[in-house]
C-alpha cells in the first residue's frame, strides 16, 4: 500500500520544487527596483486602508463552530457510504435518524438567528 | 523507503511542534500547528489507516485549526500589531515533559509486545461503516445527539442569552 503513496510523495516533491525553482529563476532574471508605491499591498486597485490585522466580527466564530459540528457529521457519512451497498434499507434509516437529529440543531441555529449575516 | 518516509514525517512533526511553542507571532504558531497535524496524517497513512488519515485532515487540519485561527483573528489585541506568545515557565515545562518522557520510556521498555494472532478489524472505511451500522448502532446515534448538544451549546454560549 505505501507504494501507492510514493506517487503522492512524488507529486508533493515536484510541486514544492516547481514553485522553488520558478521563484529562483524569477529572482535571477527580474530587475529589482523597489519603491514605496510598488511595495504597497495590492487591494484590487483600490487604495489600501489600514492594516490587515483587524479584529473580525464575533459572529464569524459561530459559523466556524457550526462548520466544525457538520464536519464531524461528514466524517461519519464516509464509512456509511462505503458500506451502504451491503447494508441496504437499515443503514438508510440509521443515517436518516442521524442526520434528522442534527437537522434539529440546524433549525435551532436558524431560529435563533445564528445564521443571520450581520 | 518506509523508514525514510517515517523519519521525514517525524522531523516535520517535531520541527513544526517546536515552532508552535517557540514562535513569537501567535498566528504563525497556528499555521505551524496545521503543518504538524498534516504530518501526523502522513504517519497514519504509513500505518495503512487511510480513513483515519482522511479524518485527521478533515477534523484537525480543516476544522480545529480553523477554530484556533478564528479565535486569534477575533481577539482585541491583534489590532495594529501581532500578538506575542509568552512562555512564562520554560524550566517547569521542561521538567514535567522530560519526566513524562522518562516514565513513557520506562513503561515502553517494561512492556512485552505480543503479536496478535488474528489481524484485528481492518481500518478501512467500509469495515468501519459496517461496524457502525451493525454492532455500534446505538453509540452511532448517540454521537448525533452529542453533536446536537455541542451545536446548541455553542449557540447558547456564544449568543449569551
Amino acid at each position: 500500500m505505501p507504494s501507492d503513496y510514493a506517487y503522492v510523495g512524488l507529486f508533493l516533491i515536484f510541486g514544492v520544487a516547481f514553485v522553488l525553482i520558478t521563484f529562483f529563476f524569477a529572482r535571477l532574471l527580474r530587475p529589482s527596483r523597489p519603491n514605496p508605491i510598488k511595495n504597497r499591498s495590492y487591494e484590487c486597485g483600490e487604495t489600501a486602508v489600514g492594516s490587515a490585522w483587524v479584529q473580525y466580527n464575533v459572529s464569524y466564530y459561530i459559523y466556524a463552530l457550526i462548520f466544525v459540528i457538520f464536519d464531524v457529521e461528514l466524517v461519519f457519512l464516509f464509512p456509511w457510504a462505503a458500506a451502504y451497498r451491503s447494508l441496504g434499507l437499515f443503514a438508510f434509516v440509521e443515517m436518516f435518524i442521524f442526520i434528522m437529529i442534527l437537522v434539529f440543531g440546524l433549525a435551532y441555529a436558524w431560529r435563533k438567528g445564528a445564521l443571520k449575516w450581520v | 523507503m518506509f523508514d525514510l518516509a517515517f523519519y521525514i514525517l517525524a522531523v516535520l512533526i517535531l520541527g513544526s511542534a517546536l515552532m508552535v511553542v517557540t514562535l513569537r507571532n501567535i498566528f504563525h504558531c497556528a499555521l505551524f500547528l496545521v503543518l504538524c497535524m498534516f504530518s501526523i496524517a502522513g504517519i497514519y497513512i504509513l500505518l495503512e489507516a487511510e480513513f483515519i488519515a482522511a479524518v485527521q485532515v478533515l477534523i484537525y487540519v480543516g476544522a480545529v485549526t480553523i477554530l484556533m485561527i478564528f479565535a486569534v483573528m477575533l481577539t482585541h489585541q491583534l489590532t495594529g500589531k501581532t500578538i506575542r506568545q509568552v512562555n512564562d515557565q520554560p524550566i517547569a515545562a521542561l521538567f514535567i515533559i522530560s519526566s513524562l518522557l522518562v516514565l513513557t520510556l520506562l513503561a515502553l521498555s517494561k512492556t512485552t509486545w505480543e503479536v496478535a494472532s488474528s489481524s484485528g478489524v481492518s481500518p478501512s472505511a467500509t469495515e468501519l461503516g459496517r461496524a457502525l451500522m451493525t454492532v455500534y448502532v446505538l453509540p452511532f446515534e448517540v454521537v448525533s445527539v452529542v453533536l446536537l448538544v455541542a451545536l446548541v451549546g455553542a449557540i447558547v454560549i456564544s449568543r449569551g442569552d
